[in-house]
């Protein structure tokens, strides 16, 4: 059971945006808390992610992202709740930085030849889908930053996961960059059918382009399609001044979803899902 | 040739063909001070066996694997600082090895041989403990070569493509402890970690591959050895650190040889 499910309406090209299907999650957080040396780091926090969905998470620093990530990807317990993962699923993970030392002499196909035997063939063609097919022979500590991040996403491809967990991909990108990439996020999801789990510190250009946009500080503060998020009092609170230049890159709409998937008119003023 | 010299030659060699590999392991896990602290215990694994009449290389595989997954427990739950904790328990458990030593007055301990090595009394038995040991250690090497390198890469990469990290972490302590026992008696205790990490670090430069580095070092390792001991024998010299010696002259050269970089 989602937060939101997003039904097709003509307002709302679903193809394009690729909505869920009616089938389980991939992963569905319920509940979760997370305490870390006595100190609540998330608060019964509720978040699905379904095949073919694009899921954003954003929010200030401090507020949880990296740990809901964690914990959707099992290396942190829940003190309470839990993170159902849909049955043998397969996740492809990118972190935002690897620290190799630069005494391991490795290079970039090796590196990817690490974590599960795979041919040279398939590691040539994830390179290439993840625009770095000249690297394979380099050494990762000799690439950079921007270079080992299409790597690490040429890694994750590699298990064929069913879930994208990209954390700040956009990290150090400029705009351009961040359309491009995004460009490439939504070829991934075409090709593969996965649904995709990311960190983002952008308002702007990633946000409005995804399906779901999930609002963290430390509880989830709203949730929803990027618009209905971009116009709750939670969001404007976090991003204050930030939080309004969204609008340009959507068309208008009449209307807004609750929390259980009803279409209703108007621009509802919460989306909250919890009691604070 | 002498009997002797023969059986110092084939022992050592046999330590480096070991120490290259696993001193490569050691520089790419930035665990040099770890690996330092295992070996200070020793000594007390020594005592240890001598007192419940096991076999010395027992005691000092089990004080190594103690002290281990104290440090890894300690790692977890303490506010101090690796490198303090490390300094703590390194110094602590080879003073309490010496401590122990005195404590045992029926005990004539040869303790400089232990401390600094004694490679040129190296006797058949020894040579047989070394090539059993050294060729278990290998085996598990080789057979976990690649999750190893995964795990040293990154932890939680690893963890999330289902490898069991813990494990994994638990084997190369197990694989260190080990090389510590049967290397213990070319170098001594104190010098154990120089035969682990400089011939490593002097083959980085012209290594490629992990695979490259580890076949390497272990060249550089017997070069050493060969050099160490031949010294030691010309100019009446002490044997374990005549080979450290070696190696470090062998690293000082490496550094000096240009390697083209592509």
């Amino acid at each position: 059971m989602s937060i939101l499910s997003i039904r097709p309406n003509q307002n709302r090209p679903t193809q394009s945006r690729g909505g869920p299907p009616a089938s389980d999650p991939l992963v569905d957080a319920r509940g979760l808390t997370v305490a870390m040396g006595g100190r609540p780091v998330l608060n019964r926090v509720e978040l699905t992610v379904h095949a073919r969905e694009i899921v954003t998470l954003i929010g200030p620093n401090g507020a949880g992202k990296t740990t809901l990530v964690r914990a959707v990807l099992g290396l942190v317990r829940p003190t309470a709740g839990e993170v159902r993962r849909m049955r043998d699923l397969r996740i492809g993970y990118m972190p935002q930085r690897l620290n190799i030392d630069a005494t391991l002499p490795l290079t970039v196909r090796r590196f990817l030849g690490l974590w599960r035997p795979v041919t040279r063939a398939r590691m040539d063609a994830a390179l290439a889908e993840a625009g770095v097919a000249h690297l394979a022979d380099s050494p990762v500590q000799a690439i950079s930053g921007g270079e080992l991040q299409r790597v690490l996403l040429a890694r994750a491809l590699l298990s064929e996961p069913h879930l994208l967990v990209l954390d700040e991909p956009d990290q150090g990108v400029d705009v351009h960059g961040q359309a491009e990439l995004f460009d490439r996020i939504e070829d991934l999801r075409r090709s593969h059918g996965c649904g995709v789990l990311l960190v983002s510190h952008d308002l702007h250009t990633v946000m409005a382009r995804t399906d779901k946009v999930v609002c963290l500080n430390g509880h989830v503060c709203c949730s929803g399609h990027p618009e209905d998020v971009s116009r709750h009092p939670e969001y404007h609170a976090l991003f204050g001044r930030h939080a309004g230049q969204l609008a340009v890159y959507l068309h208008h709409h009449d209307h807004t979803h609750t929390t259980d998937g009803h279409v209703v008119p108007g621009v509802s003023g919460d989306c909250c899902d919890h009691e604070h | 040739m002498d009997d002797f010299i023969l059986r110092a030659l084939v022992a050592g060699c046999g330590i480096a063909a070991l120490a290259g590999p696993m001193g490569s392991f050691v520089v790419w896990r930035r665990m040099a001070y770890f690996g330092d602290t295992l070996a200070h215990s020793a000594l007390l694994g020594v005592t240890l066996g001598f007192l419940l009449g096991v076999d010395p290389t027992i005691g000092v595989m089990a004080v190594c694997v103690v002290l281990a997954l104290v440090l890894v427990a300690l790692h977890h739950r303490h506010t101090l600082a690796s490198d303090t904790v490390l300094g703590i328990l390194s110094h602590s458990a080879l003073s309490l090895g010496l401590v122990a030593v005195a404590f045992l007055e029926t005990l004539r301990v040869d303790l400089i041989g232990y401390l600094f090595g004694d490679i040129l009394s190296v006797t058949y038995d020894d040579l047989l403990r070394i090539y059993a040991g050294g060729a278990v250690a290998l085996m598990l090497l080789v057979l976990l070569w690649r999750r190893l390198l995964a795990v040293t890469v990154d932890e939680d990469l690893a963890r999330v493509e289902g490898m069991p990290v813990v494990a994994l972490r638990l084997a190369f302590m197990l694989l260190i402890a080990l090389v510590i026992a049967v290397a213990m008696k070319i170098v001594g205790i104190l010098l154990i970690t120089s035969l682990l990490i400089i011939p490593a670090a002097a083959a980085r430069r012209f290594a490629r591959t992990p695979e490259q580095m580890a076949v390497l070092a272990a060249v550089l390792g017997m070069m050493a050895v060969a050099g160490g001991i031949l010294a030691s024998l010309r100019w009446d010299l002490p044997g374990g650190p005549s080979v450290v010696v070696a190696a470090f002259a062998l690293f000082l050269a490496s550094n000096l040889v240009p390697v083209q970089r592509t």
